[in-house]
C-alpha cells in the first residue's frame, strides 16, 4: 500500500465554480492509502508545486494524485514537481477535473460527485504505479523538409545556419512554391522574384542543405530524433551533374503542346522543360506523358541537341533512405477546384480566371507576357469585376467554412496594379467584408479605395453570364444600397479559395501527424505551440498549418526553425518508459505479439528459466524498449496474457474501471 | 406518493490520448456539455483496450460502455484503431448473445479536433443507455450494494 497525497486545484474558479473542492478534499481523505489531502488556488503555480513538495516530503508519500486540469496540459509540470521533492515522476496521476468536468457540467452536486469518483480512479492507479525510468535515444543531427516552397526554404535555410544538414524534399522540379508564381506581393508591391530567387539561390548553395526536387517522401519510420525516411526521386532522363542548363533541348523539342503547370495551364510548354526561368536547380525534366521519344521511340532530339550529353532516356526512379532527428511539413497549398460554382461561369468562359491565374496573366514571364488582356480575345478589358470569397467562408458543402485570410489583401493589391498600370480601367470589386488585420494593411486596401478609386461594392454576385458579344454580365447585390446590380464586365477575377496541397493527407498519415477536418495539420497546442505537430518529432511551417501571407510564413518558418534546432542541440533524448514487457513465465513464444506490433520492437530470445522449479531453456517474446513507442497492440493480442504495459498496465486500468463502476 | 429516482446509468469511456482523449479536452474548453454520468480512461491507443477490461465494467455494474479512437488512417500509432475496430465487432456481438445489447457498446472515432462531435456522441450514447435502463445481464451481484 502506497502513502498518497491528493492536491485539488481551483484553477482560481474554474474548477471551485463548479466542484465543490473542499468536500473533494474531504472525501477522498477517506480513500484507502491516502494519507494527505488538500486544495489551492493554483496547483501549477510556483507556490502550488512547493506545496506539492512540501507534502511528499513532510508525509514521506509514495505517491500522488493531482485533481487538476487535463494531463496533456499539466502532467509534465507535476512530474517534474514530484521528481525535484524526490519521487520518481512516474508515481504522479492527474484526475482531469477541469476539461472532463467542471467545464461541462453545470450542477455543483454532480460535478462534485463525479469529481470524486474521477479521484478515486486516479488513487486507485497510482496504488499500482511503479518506479518508471526513462531509457536514453541517441540524435541524428539532420533535418528533413518536405516541401521547397517559401516555408520550406526559410526553414532549412535558418537551420543551417545553425551548422545543421537539412534536406529539402520538393515534389515538382524547382523549389520555389506559390510565391515563385506570384508577380508583385503586398503590401509593399516589391516584385515576388526579386525577393524570392536570392533565398533560392542561398539554399541551393549552402553547404548545409541538400535539395531532393522531383523527388517525393515515400514512407516514414523511427520517431523524434530517429526518423528513417525514404525518398523517391522520379527519373528526370536528364544528368543533374551533366546539364549546364542551356536550354537549348528546350527549344528543339518538337512536343510543345503541354499546359504548363507553372502558368496555371493558360498556356503550353514543352515535353523537356524547366517551370520557369529562374528554376532551381536549372535542370529541366522530361515529362513522359507527351514526349514523343517515350511514346513512340521515334524523335531523341534533346539527345542529338544536347552538347553536355546530360539526355539519359533510360534513367529510372531511384530510392534514397536517409536518417533525421526532425522533420518538418511544410507542403504549402493549392486553390480550390471551381467545378461546383458554376455560377461564376469559370468553366464556360475564359475571361473568367482565378486570382492566381491573374498572378500570371499580370507577370512578363506570363501566358501574355505581362499584357492585361482577355484570354478569349486577346482584346485589353476596360471593366474588370472582382469576386472575393469565393468558396471561403461558405457554409454549404461546396466551399471551405474558414476564412482564406489572403484574398482581401491581394485582391486589393491586384486592383490597385491594375488602376496603376492601366487608368482607363475601372476596377469593381464585391466583397463579404474588408479583413486587412496587419502591419500596413489597412492603409494598403484604404489606398485602393482612396488613391486608386477602386469602386468597392458590399454584396455578392449571384450570377455570372457570358453574352453572346463575348462580355460577361454580373448580377449581384448591393447591400448597403439595398439593390440588385447587374453589370457588364470584359474580365471577372476570383478570389478563390485556398486549401492544403492534396498530398498532405498522405503526408501526415505517413508522420502520424493529425490534421483537422480541412485537412491543415493540427499543431500541439493552437497557442502555445504552434509549429510543433503532436507527434514528437514533426514540424509545421507555413499554409499548411493554416492560411496566411508571405511574412507569417516566413515568421513561423523561422519559428518552425528555432524547435528543429533545438532539438538537433541535444545528444541524447529521454524515450518514454511506458513500454510493453513480456512476463517470461507467461509467454510461450508464438509471435502473435510480433505480428501486431507497428513498429517491429518485439524479438525473440531463448531464455532460461525457472518454472516452478523446472528448469528449461524458452524461446520468449523480448520488447526492444528503445522502439516499442507503447500503444498496446501486443498486449491485447497476446493469448497468454503475457503482455503487458509499463504505466498502462492491466491491473491499473481494470483499478480505474473498478473504482469507477464502484 | 414515492418519487421513482431518476435512472442514471454508469457509462465508462476509454478515450486514446491522441485524438479522442484531445477530443473530450475540447468539448471541455469549448464548455459543450454532456451529462456527468460519463467517466473518461485515458488509455494510449484504442488498441490498448483489452475486452478483458469491458466485461470487467459491465460485471462491476457499468449500464454502457463506449470505445473512443482517431479515425482509421489517423491512429497515432498507425493502426491500433483497426485492431480496436477488428476486436470490438468481435466482442460486441459476443456481448449482444449474452445479453448486453448492441446499444450499450459503442466505437466511435472522434479526432482531436472535434470537441463537437465528442460532445454529440456522448450525450446520444448518454440517451441510449437511459432508454435501455439499467444493465442486469453481466453484473455480479455481489458488486451490488
Ligand atoms: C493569388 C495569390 C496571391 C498572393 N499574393 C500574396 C502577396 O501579395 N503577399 C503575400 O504575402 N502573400 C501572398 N500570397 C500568399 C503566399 O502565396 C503564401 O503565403 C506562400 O506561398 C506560402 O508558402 P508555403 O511555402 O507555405 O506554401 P507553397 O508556396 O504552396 O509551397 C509549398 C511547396 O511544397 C511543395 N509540396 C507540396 N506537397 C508536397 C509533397 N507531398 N512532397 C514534396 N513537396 C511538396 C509544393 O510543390 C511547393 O513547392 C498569395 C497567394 C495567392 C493564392
Ligand atoms: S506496445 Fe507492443 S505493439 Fe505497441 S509498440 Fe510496444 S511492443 Fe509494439
Ligand atoms: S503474444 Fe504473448 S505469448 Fe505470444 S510471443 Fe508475444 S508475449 Fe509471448
Ligand atoms: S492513438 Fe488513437 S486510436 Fe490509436
Amino acid at each position: 500500500m502506497q502513502r498518497i497525497g491528493v492536491f485539488v486545484c481551483h484553477c482560481g474558479s474554474n474548477i471551485a465554480a463548479t466542484v465543490d473542492v473542499k468536500r473533494v478534499v474531504e472525501t477522498v481523505k477517506k480513500e484507502q492509502g491516502v494519507v494527505h489531502a488538500e486544495d489551492y488556488p493554483y496547483m501549477c503555480s510556483e507556490a502550488g508545486q512547493a506545496l506539492i513538495a512540501a507534502a511528499i516530503k513532510e508525509k514521506n508519500l509514495g505517491g500522488i494524485v493531482v485533481c487538476s486540469c487535463s494531463p496533456r496540459m499539466h502532467e509534465a509540470t507535476f512530474r517534474k514537481a514530484a521528481e525535484r521533492a524526490g519521487l520518481n515522476p512516474y508515481m504522479v496521476e492527474i484526475a482531469n477535473i477541469r476539461e472532463h468536468c467542471s467545464w461541462i457540467h453545470k450542477d455543483m452536486e454532480e460535478a462534485t460527485e463525479k469529481a470524486v469518483i474521477l479521484a478515486r480512479a486516479a488513487i486507485a492507479k497510482v496504488h499500482l504505479n511503479s518506479h518508471l525510468q526513462p531509457g536514453e535515444s541517441l540524435v541524428t543531427k539532420r533535418a528533413l523538409v518536405i516541401g521547397g516552397g517559401i516555408a520550406g526554404i526559410q526553414t532549412a535555410l535558418d537551420i543551417a545556419e545553425a551548422g545543421y544538414e537539412v534536406d529539402i524534399v520538393e515534389k515538382t522540379p524547382s523549389i520555389g512554391g506559390r510565391m515563385s508564381q506570384l508577380d508583385k506581393t503586398f503590401p509593399t508591391l516589391d516584385c515576388s522574384a526579386c525577393i524570392l530567387t536570392p533565398k533560392m539561390v542561398d539554399a541551393a548553395a549552402h553547404e548545409k542543405i541538400n535539395l531532393y526536387t522531383y523527388s517525393e517522401v515515400e514512407s516514414v519510420s523511427g520517431f523524434v530524433g530517429n526518423f528513417s525516411v525514404d525518398i523517391r526521386k522520379k527519373a528526370r532522363f536528364v544528368d543533374m551533374n551533366k546539364c549546364t542548363g542551356c536550354g537549348l533541348c528546350q527549344e528543339k523539342c518538337p512536343s510543345k503542346k503541354a499546359k504548363s503547370e507553372f502558368n496555371r495551364g493558360l498556356n503550353t510548354r514543352s515535353a523537356i522543360y524547366t517551370p520557369f526561368a529562374q528554376a532551381i536547380p536549372n535542370v529541366p525534366v522530361i515529362d513522359t506523358e507527351s514526349c514523343v521519344k517515350m511514346k513512340t521511340g521515334k524523335c531523341g532530339l534533346c539527345e542529338k541537341v544536347c552538347q553536355a550529353g546530360a539526355i539519359d532516356y533510360s534513367q529510372k526512379d531511384e530510392i534514397i533512405t536517409e536518417k533525421y532527428g526532425a522533420i518538418v511539413v511544410a507542403t504549402g497549398f493549392d486553390t480550390i477546384n471551381l467545378d461546383q460554382y458554376g455560377e461564376y461561369a469559370y468553366n464556360e468562359s475564359p475571361d473568367v480566371i482565378t486570382s492566381l491565374e491573374l498572378e500570371r496573366v499580370m507577370n512578363a514571364a506570363g501566358p501574355t507576357k505581362g499584357h492585361l488582356e482577355r484570354l478569349s480575345d486577346g482584346k485589353a478589358p476596360k471593366e474588370i469585376v472582382f469576386i472575393q470569397c469565393v468558396g471561403s467562408r461558405c457554409d454549404d458543402h461546396r466551399g471551405k467554412p474558414y476564412c482564406s485570410k489572403i484574398c482581401c489583401m491581394y485582391t486589393a493589391k491586384h486592383a490597385m496594379l491594375i488602376r496603376d498600370k492601366y487608368p482607363d480601367v475601372n476596377v469593381t470589386v464585391f466583397y463579404i467584408d474588408v479583413r486587412t488585420p496587419g502591419k500596413n494593411f489597412d492603409e494598403f486596401y484604404r489606398r485602393a479605395v482612396e488613391e486608386y478609386g477602386v469602386n468597392y461594392i458590399k454584396g455578392q454576385v449571384g450570377k455570372v453570364v457570358p453574352q453572346p458579344d463575348g462580355s460577361l454580365l454580373v448580377q449581384g447585390s448591393d447591400l448597403l444600397d439595398g439593390k440588385q446590380i447587374k453589370m457588364r464586365a470584359d474580365m471577372v477575377v476570383l478570389a478563390t479559395a485556398i486549401e492544403p496541397e492534396a498530398g498532405v493527407r498522405k503526408i501526415a498519415t505517413m508522420l502520424t501527424a493529425s490534421i483537422d477536418t480541412n485537412n491543415f495539420l493540427t499543431e500541439a497546442h493552437p497557442k502555445l505551440r504552434p509549429v510543433e505537430s503532436p507527434t514528437a518529432g514533426v514540424f509545421l511551417s507555413g499554409v499548411c498549418q493554416g492560411p496566411k501571407d508571405i511574412p507569417e510564413t516566413v515568421s513561423q518558418a523561422g519559428a518552425a526553425a528555432v524547435k528543429v534546432i533545438g532539438l538537433l542541440a541535444k545528444d541524447k533524448l529521454l524515450t518514454n518508459p511506458c513500454t510493453a514487457e513480456s512476463d517470461t513465465l507467461l509467454c510461450n513464444g508464438c509471435s502473435v505479439c510480433q505480428n501486431v506490433c507497428p513498429y517491429g520492437a518485439i524479438g525473440y530470445e531463448d531464455k532460461e528459466v525457472n518454472d516452478h522449479g523446472i528448469r528449461e531453456t524458452r524461446r520468449v517474446a523480448v520488447v526492444n524498449s528503445a522502439l516499442c513507442q507503447g500503444c498496446g497492440a501486443c498486449t491485447v493480442a497476446c493469448p497468454s496474457g503475457a503482455m503487458d504495459l509499463k504505466g498502462f498496465s492491466n491491473r491499473q486500468i481494470l483499478a480505474e474501471v473498478d473504482a469507477i463502476c464502484r | 406518493m414515492p418519487v421513482e429516482k431518476e435512472f442514471r446509468p454508469k457509462i465508462v469511456a476509454f478515450c486514446c490520448n491522441w485524438c479522442s482523449y484531445a477530443g473530450a479536452d475540447l468539448a471541455g474548453s469549448s464548455r459543450l456539455g454532456y451529462p456527468a454520468d460519463v467517466k473518461i480512461i485515458r488509455v494510449p491507443c484504442s488498441c490498448r483496450v483489452n475486452p478483458m477490461f469491458i466485461l470487467r465494467a459491465f460485471e462491476k455494474g457499468a449500464d454502457g460502455v463506449i470505445l473512443c479512437g482517431c479515425h482509421p488512417g489517423d491512429c497515432h500509432y498507425s493502426t491500433g484503431n483497426y485492431y480496436a475496430r477488428r476486436r470490438m465487432t468481435l466482442l460486441f456481438s459476443l456481448l449482444d448473445y449474452l445479453g448486453v445489447e448492441e446499444g450499450r457498446t459503442r466505437v466511435e472515432w472522434v479526432s482531436a479536433a472535434e470537441g463537437v462531435k465528442f460532445s454529440t456522441v456522448m450525450n446520444e450514447f448518454v440517451d441510449k443507455i437511459r432508454s435501455l435502463g439499467e444493465n442486469v445481464r453481466l453484473g455480479d451481484l455481489r458488486c451490488k450494494n
